[in-house]
C-alpha cells in the first residue's frame, strides 16, 4: 500500500505540478488536490503504465453518476491505491 | 481536403490488422477561404489546422478499434511540433499510433510527412465518448465512405 500510494503521489506531483508534501493518503484527488477530469486523465494513463494495469474510469464515473459510489471510494487516495492493488493483484492472479 | 469545412482527410490509406496504426492522406488544395486570411499573399497553412489534420486521422484509428461504438473527441495536445511551413499543393501522409487506450480515453502519437520528411508532430489524447444524441453518428459513417475507410472491415453495422 505504501510504495503504491508513493507512486501515485509522485505521479500526481509530477503530472499536475502540486508540491508532493500537500498529497496525503486521505487526500481527495478531485475536492482536496483540484484536480479536474482532464487532468486525471493524464494521471490515469500514467498509472495504467507504472503498474500495467487499466483502470476502470467508466465504471467509476457510472456508478457515482448512478448513486451506486461515492467519489470518495475511488478518488481517495488510499481508496484509490487499494483499487490499484487489487487489480495489480487480479492481473497476477 | 477542404480545410475551411474541417475536411482534412482526403483518404484512409491503410490500417494495420492489429489496429495500431493507421496511414490517412489530404491534399493542402491551391484554393481555399483560409488562405484569405493565413496569410494575404502569402498562403499557409495553420499550424492548428495541422493538429486538425493529426487528429483526424488518429480519430479513423479510435473509431476502427472500437468499431464505430463511440466517439473520440481531441482532448489534449501534448508536445506538438509545427517543422516546416505547409503551403497549397503540398500532400500530407499522416500518420497515427495508438500508444495507450485506457478507460474512456486513448493517448496516440501521430505526424505528417511531406514526400517523406517531417513537417509536424504530436501527442494527442481522446476522451472516447458515447455518441451524442441527434445525427453525428450518420454524419460520420457518411464521411468514412468519402475517405474510403474500410467499413465493412471495421464497423459494427
Amino acid at each position: 500500500m505504501s510504495s503504491t500510494f508513493d507512486a501515485v503521489a509522485n505521479i500526481i506531483a509530477e503530472t499536475c505540478d502540486i508540491p508532493r508534501d500537500t498529497i496525503t493518503p486521505e487526500s481527495h484527488a478531485i475536492d482536496d488536490l483540484g484536480i479536474d477530469s482532464l487532468d486525471f486523465l493524464d494521471i490515469a494513463f500514467a498509472i495504467d503504465k507504472a503498474f500495467g494495469i487499466k483502470l476502470p474510469l467508466e465504471q467509476w464515473t457510472q456508478e457515482v453518476n448512478d448513486g451506486k459510489a461515492t467519489t470518495e471510494q475511488y478518488f481517495v487516495l488510499k481508496n484509490l491505491c487499494a483499487r490499484i492493488d487489487e487489480l495489480v493483484a487480479a492481473k497476477t492472479a | 481536403m477542404r480545410p475551411e469545412v474541417f475536411k482534412m482527410v482526403d483518404r484512409v490509406v491503410a490500417i494495420d490488422p492489429g489496429l495500431e496504426t493507421i496511414q490517412c492522406e489530404g491534399l493542402v488544395p491551391e484554393e481555399s477561404s483560409i488562405f484569405e486570411g493565413h496569410f494575404p499573399g502569402h498562403p499557409i497553412m495553420p499550424g492548428v489546422l495541422l493538429i486538425e489534420a493529426m487528429a483526424q486521422t488518429t480519430g479513423w484509428l479510435i473509431l476502427a478499434r472500437n468499431r464505430f461504438e463511440k466517439m473520440p473527441f481531441l482532448a489534449t495536445v501534448k508536445e506538438a511540433k509545427l517543422r516546416t511551413f505547409v503551403v497549397p499543393g503540398q500532400m500530407l501522409d499522416l500518420h497515427s499510433k495508438i500508444l495507450h487506450e485506457g478507460s474512456g480515453f486513448v493517448v496516440a502519437q501521430t505526424k505528417a510527412l511531406i514526400e517523406g520528411k517531417p513537417v509536424c508532430n504530436a501527442e494527442l489524447v481522446f476522451r472516447v465518448l458515447a455518441w451524442p444524441e441527434g445525427r453525428m453518428k450518420d454524419v460520420v459513417m457518411k464521411v468514412a465512405e468519402r475517405v474510403e475507410f474500410p467499413v465493412a472491415d471495421f464497423a459494427n453495422a
